[in-house]
């Protein structure tokens, strides 16, 4: 049959298999969480290393240290990188390792498929960057704004990595969003009902709508582009009477939604925190839920409003404008709920705690920015300056990486069963507030006196020079209080305290589990009676602390056993994409190398479908 | 609730492992398959509002008026419009272990398949003598694409729904296992939807321009 029944014995068979044998073929949701945030945290870091070269030429001005050419593509890159292959996977870590435990579930619905959205997102972006090698890395900015990105501005294969690298990271975000959603809506323990859900399962749910819906029209604009390019079609060449602000207009009807894409993790995570080092349970629940998919909603009706330089005229500007305005609205009832639940709370000032006052601090401030964008008239003067800069890394560094940084605190002793060091973490939190401020404050500036994005230098003497030098200090200040966190990770994995099931007096599911979770996640299938269920556990037994759980051998556990076709489907779709580059396609449409990945695929699909026609994951 | 439970009784809480608790009274991979539609319905809406933003901008023939074939068009739309009938009667042989009703309604729908992309081919060999290459002009470029992409998703459909036949003629899918051929069948209704859409919005409005 399709079940690996997981006894004793074929359990120490598992454990002789090799290590690598066993993460490469590993379909458990906590490895691969554990892969995603690995390999989402080297990518931050090299996306990072971009952003202290652009800072280091930034400094002064008239500066050589790169090339503009160079500089183009550090800019495209660190953008990419920083959206596509570091927020995003940060995020999937979260969603990989927590939503089964926080929903009680033993791993999500599909745990091959899971592995494959790994893999091909570790692939894809292991492709793009390998552009760099080459020295050939995209260079027509993350938004690839035809026809800048088109064949003839654009030759040679800088923007063909780009176009075929996003187009391999969709396929995985793809299969995951079916994953997930599917994993929410069917896999709950007994007894938790939709509005009995932890927020951060909630804005994961609706997180993976935004995937479902937005991602498909990017694909769709990038297989246009690629016709374009490749194979010397004109959807977008204004010769051949293409227009390119078909491009502008489906980037951003993906573009939008994918900001909140970007932010709605991070708002869950913080919801988790919050009630948890107040003491308190999280304030207008409902109205929490609500905003989110709210927020969510009018995502998908505001993506014009980064087009206001187009000249799409005075109704479609109006529409946009107040859509977005609009948007403030849910916005605003989650921050007022986040203060209301610390409000006359018994707060435990730990650093995820700080962490998450900080998000909420640095979010404020990109969101008030946010809205002077959807003043058309003020966006005219702001648009493509360093206010805009300024403004999109208030929210998506002040609000996600802040956010993620304070689950990675908050779920760190669960995850690997130690604890964090709390005073190199608050060291961490301090360091990051005073770099990131130093870095992104004075842009606000430097924008509002005309300085504009993306250019490789500057002239004296228009009052940018100021600005840029604080924002360069500042980034490599930044820059170290990331290498506080991988100090903080080193010490405390060599000589740190070791984990309780409970750290922190949790609310949620996980907190019943023993720190790491064994592989089955839970021994006995939970069963819950409302929400924060783990606090309604100690409130009956009267105690703070539940008794340390034991994690027992699994005997009898169904779980789905490892696979390797999830990894061979990867390469062969990376194969189908790569041979676009290499075969010349506009002699003919598909050379060897695609065909190989697109066999590769077929070959893989089959075996995997037959190596067990029952794919389910839980126990019964 | 499950709806898995008459399957339990039937065949008791062992032996069947496929079985287990669903939050929401329906499988794992049926779920699935439908969120996946829901996402390809944006993915197809995408690609036929292209074609439409670009209908008469083209700036030089041939165009649509020249070249359409609509009565061929119009029996590869019969016939996928039948394939989909023949699915839902394939599908309730399975459920009813009725052998020979699933045999013979499924070979159909893959024949229909396999007659709706050879259409296709056909269409696109005789398009492409007329003068119509893939680059030719906005009109050449998008119609390839968008029926190009459904015929790839008609292929697709075929290949799944011959393997499952496949499978019917080594007695593979019980009826418990009916379920195995009803996600292929919604994936196929799906993809005949599109072309419903295709049809009008692509052939007979575009007589025409």
């Amino acid at each position: 049959m399709a079940t690996t029944v997981l006894e004793p014995t074929r359990t120490a068979s598992l454990a002789r298999r090799s290590v690598i044998v066993d993460w490469l073929t590993t379909v458990d949701h906590k490895k691969i969480g554990i892969m995603y945030g690995a390999w989402a945290f080297i990518f931050f870091i090299i996306g990072g290393i971009e952003a202290l070269i652009i800072r280091t030429q930034l400094a002064r001005p008239e500066a050589t240290l790169v090339s503009p050419d160079f500089y183009n593509q550090l800019f495209t890159m660190h953008g990419t990188t920083m959206i596509f292959l570091a927020v995003m996977p940060l995020s999937a870590m979260f969603f990989n390792f927590f939503v089964p435990l926080l929903i009680g579930a033993r791993d999500v619905a599909f745990p091959r498929l899971n592995a494959m959205s790994l893999w091909v997102f570790v692939l894809g972006g292991l492709f793009l960057n390998a552009s760099f090698l080459f020295g050939t890395a995209p260079n027509g900015g993350w938004f690839g704004y035809a026809p800048l990105s088109g064949r003839q501005y654009s030759p040679g294969p800088h923007m063909d990595f780009w176009v075929l690298g996003l187009q391999i990271l969709g396929i995985a975000s793809l299969a995951a969003g079916v994953n997930f959603f599917t994993t929410i809506l069917n896999m709950r323990a007994r007894g938790m009902t939709l509005m009995r859900m932890p927020m951060f399962v909630w804005t994961t749910l609706i997180t993976q709508v935004l995937v479902l819906l937005s991602f498909p029209v990017i694909t769709v604009a990038l297989i246009l582009l690629m016709a374009d390019r490749l194979f010397g079609s004109g959807f977008f060449v204004t010769a051949m009477g293409g227009d390119p602000m078909l491009w502008q207009h489906l980037f951003w009807v993906f573009g939008h939604p994918e900001v909140y894409i970007l932010i709605l993790p991070a708002f869950g995570i913080i919801s988790e925190i919050l009630p948890v080092f107040s003491r308190k349970p999280l304030f207008g629940y409902s109205a929490m839920v609500f905003s989110s998919a709210f927020i969510a909603f009018l995502g998908f009706g505001v993506w014009s409003h980064h087009m206001f330089s187009t000249g799409m005229g005075p109704l479609a500007d109006s529409f946009f404008s107040l859509a977005t305005m609009l948007i403030a609205i849910p916005t605003g009832v989650k921050i007022f709920n986040w203060i209301g639940t610390i409000w006359g709370g018994s707060l435990q000032f730990k650093t995820p705690l700080y962490f998450a006052l900080g998000f909420i601090a640095m979010f404020i401030m990109g969101g008030l920015s946010g809205v002077m964008h959807a003043v058309a008239p003020a966006d005219l003067q702001q648009t493509d300056t360093y206010f805009v800069v300024a403004h999109f890394h208030y929210v998506l560094f002040g609000g996600s990486i802040l956010a993620l940084t304070a689950g990675a605190y908050y779920w760190w002793p669960k995850m690997f069963g130690k604890m964090l060091s709390e005073r190199l973490g608050k060291l961490h939190f301090w360091t990051t507030m005073i770099g990131f401020n130093l870095t992104f404050f004075p842009m606000h500036f430097a924008g509002l006196l005309g300085m504009p994005r993306r250019v490789y230098t500057y002239p004296s003497g228009l009052g940018f020079d100021v600005y840029n030098m604080m924002a360069t200090v500042g980034a490599f200040f930044l820059a170290g209080s990331i290498l506080v966190f991988i100090w903080n990770v080193i010490v405390t994995w060599r000589s740190g305290e070791r984990a309780p099931a409970d750290p922190w007096n949790g609310a949620t599911l996980e907190w019943t589990i023993p720190s790491p979770p064994p592989m089955w996640n839970f021994t006995d299938e939970p069963v819950v009676a409302g929400k924060d269920p783990v606090w309604t556990l100690k409130r009956e037994a009267g105690t703070r602390t539940l008794p340390e759980p034991v994690a027992g051998d699994g005997r009898g556990i169904h779980m789905p056993g490892p696979s390797w076709w999830p990894l061979v489907v990867s390469i062969g779709i990376l194969s189908f994409f790569v041979g676009f580059m290499f075969d010349k396609p506009w002699a003919f449409p598909f050379g060897p190398v695609t065909i190989v990945g697109f066999l590769l695929t077929t070959f893989g699909t089959f075996k995997w479908a037959y190596e067990a026609p029952d794919a389910h994951a839980t126990n019964h | 609730m499950t709806t898995t439970t008459a399957t339990l009784d039937q065949h008791g809480h062992e032996a069947d492992h496929a079985a287990h608790h669903t939050s929401l009274p329906i499988d794992n991979r049926k779920l699935a398959i439908w969120v996946f539609i829901g996402s390809e319905c944006m993915f197809f809406a995408t690609l036929i509002s292209t074609f439409l933003v670009y209908a008469g901008q083209s700036l030089k023939g041939p165009f649509p008026k020249d070249i359409f074939e609509v009565p061929l068009v119009t029996a590869g739309t019969a016939v996928l419009l039948f394939s989909s009938f023949f699915v839902v009667m394939a599908l309730d042989g399975a459920q009813k272990g009725d052998r020979k009703k699933l045999l013979t309604w499924l070979s159909l729908t893959v024949m229909c398949g396999v007659f709706f992309a050879g259409m296709q081919v056909y269409e696109f060999y005789h398009f492409y003598h007329l003068g119509l290459g893939y680059t030719t002009n906005l009109f050449s470029a998008s119609f390839y694409t968008l029926t190009g992409f459904h015929g790839a998703h008609v292929v697709l459909g075929t290949l799944w729904l011959g393997t499952l036949l496949k499978d019917a003629i080594k007695g593979r899918i019980p009826p418990k296992k009916s379920l195995n051929l009803e996600m292929a069948a919604l994936y196929w209704h799906f993809v005949d939807v599109v072309w419903i859409i295709i049809f009008p919005v692509v052939y007979l409005m575009q007589l025409r321009s």
